[in-house]
């Protein structure tokens, strides 16, 4: 078993799933409370990862990335590096791969919250801010930690936008699923079935916690 | 106040409200009307919550609303306490924490003692603890309200506040309602579609009907006198009248209005002063004596108005007090009624309502 791709990959999933919760409750909070006309157009976008092929997404990564688009050329005159075949590079991608994983999850949960109890926190002189913070975000816990586990545990099982962006760099891009694919390429079944018993434990593992937790979730709050 | 808004919905359904009203410092203004009259939305235009299309609202010296200067508070900003048909308790949190959600603005002992204040008003202490799904519909009822006075609003609104209440319930926390409201000193807006409610908590009361005010009055002025036919079919109750219990036994009650005495079923919540409450539907009318009938009330009184109502005609009598009774017009041919004609009127004990009255001394 490859310790060092596991590690590489807990910390990859762990990062991503932090920064999607960053990152996905203000999209998830605008894509259930707006009501722009045109608002499916951006949710079309943000759901575009479930459909589209890993390579696809990975080339578009790869080219926005790169040192010759504007946002590449920026990040390497700051930093001194091109971002593809780092793990910084690999982590934007995967955050980008993840997020309909993050974003739906979340908006699901926004969009179970009675919106006449939204009014009347307002009523009571409580900020939009406040009311998602104090009312909303504890009454969709179950969708929010939904939306974690299921980044983390997508962003473990990711291949093909990996290879595409990370490469296959021992230590800093090299994750388990192309670990797997390095294993069977070499004929080493052997090491390739241990990895892969361990990712489909973790995996399972995960899942497992999501649909317990979310059965304890509509047995405390059995209103919807 | 003065409200003159307009708002369409999508549906082509048009709310088109203009009211102005001297709200004191414990008014009770009743919007009155059936469902789906606009009664709701108007309301939620008042709270905020709605953003009419045009026209001006202004509430004291403050404009809430005008859409020429594009001026919307936002319902943070305006002061008020809201409850919705359906309380909107928060479930994430305790009988205290609902009561205390909107005080973030406090020390953590004014807060404390805001919310202590408003649990004993209420009557709810001992339940802080508890989540809303653990108390009962009438508890619900009163950390609501609860909820809504904690900030000391200057206004309250209330969508239907009793309306989810079983009868039992809803006659009992209707008195306490009353006394509370006159206690507080803050002027409150009160949607109800039930006459009882609207006669019992009300000093002003609106009429609405699809989506436009029709007539604004006390509550006795209009139930005695609609403006109007469509205020007269939605208030459904022609006459209502001050009186006074004299006893009450075994459900039965006698009251004095104006002298004259009558009989009526009793509820347990009536106190000495109500108004009573007869639809003219109810009302027969008979030459001479009408013999003995099941009947409890025998008024004598003499015709004083004839009015054409289509196939119906209302009939105004003088019994001492105002009555009005609805007929046909065949009876009206067959007992040949004309102005100043004596005449009998029968009603049931039981077509008497009587309706629990504000005490006096809040009046005043």
């Amino acid at each position: 078993m490859n310790w060092i791709a596991i590690g590489v990959t807990l910390k990859l999933a762990m990062l991503t799933a932090l920064l999607l919760v960053v990152i996905g409750l203000p999209i998830a909070y605008w894509v259930s409370f707006s009501r722009w006309r045109w608002k499916f157009l951006v949710e079309s976008v943000v759901a575009l990862p479930l459909v589209l092929p890993p390579t696809v997404m990975g080339f578009y990564i790869l080219v926005a990335i790169g040192p010759h688009s504007p946002f590449g050329r920026l990040y390497t005159d700051l930093v001194g590096h091109p971002l593809p075949f780092t793990f910084e590079g690999l982590l934007i991608a995967s955050v980008l791969y993840s997020l309909p994983f993050a974003v739906q999850p979340f908006a699901a949960a926004f969009d179970q919250v009675d919106r006449r109890l939204i009014e009347a926190s307002w009523t009571l002189g409580v900020s939009r801010a406040g009311t998602f913070f104090k009312l909303i975000l504890p009454m969709s816990v179950a969708g929010v930690v939904t939306g974690f586990v299921l980044s983390f545990a997508h962003t473990l099982g990711e291949f093909g936008v990996v290879l595409m962006v990370g490469g296959n760099i021992e230590g800093v891009t090299r994750t388990v699923s192309i670990d797997i694919y390095d294993e069977v390429q070499a004929l080493n079944y052997a090491g390739a079935a241990m990895t892969a018993l361990f990712l489909l434990a973790v995996s399972y593992l995960i899942l497992l916690s999501v649909y317990a937790m979310n059965r304890k979730m509509w047995a405390v709050w059995p209103q919807k | 106040m003065t409200v003159d808004i307009a708002k369409t919905f999508s549906s082509g359904f048009t709310v088109e409200a203009r009211l102005t009203v001297e709200l004191g410092p414990s008014t009770v203004l009743i919007l009155f009307g059936p469902s789906g009259s606009g009664k709701t939305t108007l309301l939620r235009c008042l709270a905020g919550l709605e953003r009419p299309d045009r026209g001006r609202i202004q509430f004291i010296s403050r404009t809430w609303f005008d859409a020429e200067q594009a001026i919307h508070v936002p319902p943070q900003e305006r002061k008020i306490g809201y409850m919705s048909q359906d309380y909107s308790l928060f479930p994430t949190y305790s009988v205290a924490g609902n009561i205390g959600f909107g005080l973030g603005g406090l020390t953590a002992d004014e807060k404390q003692r805001r919310v202590a204040e408003s649990l004993t008003l209420l009557k709810l202490q001992g339940l802080e603890q508890l989540t809303p799904s653990q108390l009962s519909g009438g508890q619900q009822q009163r950390v609501a309200l609860a909820r809504a006075i904690a900030r000391h609003p200057q206004l309250l609104l209330l969508d239907e506040p009793l309306s989810a209440l079983d009868t039992p319930t809803r006659l009992r926390l209707q008195g306490e309602l009353r006394h509370l409201l006159k206690h507080l000193a803050i002027p409150s807006i009160v949607v109800t579609h039930d006459w009882g409610e609207a006669l019992a908590l009300g000093d002003q009361m609106a009429v609405i009907g699809a989506g436009r005010v029709l007539q604004v009055g006390t509550p006795q002025e209009v139930f005695n006198r609609p403006n109007g036919e469509e205020v007269a079919r939605i208030v459904g109750i022609e006459t209502a009248l001050q009186g006074r219990v004299r006893e009450s036994v075994e459900g039965l009650a006698t009251v004095e209005v104006a002298g004259v005495i009558l009989h009526a079923l009793a509820g347990d919540e009536v106190g000495p002063d109500v108004f009573v409450c007869i639809r003219a539907e109810d009302v027969v009318l008979a030459h001479g004596s009408a013999g003995t009938t099941s009947a409890r009330n025998q008024l004598r009184g003499s015709v004083v108005d004839i009015s054409s109502m289509g196939a119906l005609v209302k009939v105004g009598l003088d019994c001492g007090f105002p009555l009005s009774a609805i007929v046909t017009r065949s009876a009206v041919e067959d007992l040949h009624l004309s102005l100043g004609m004596p005449l009998t009127a029968s009603i049931k004990a039981g077509a008497v309502h009587l309706v629990p009255r504000r005490d006096a001394a809040f009046t005043a």
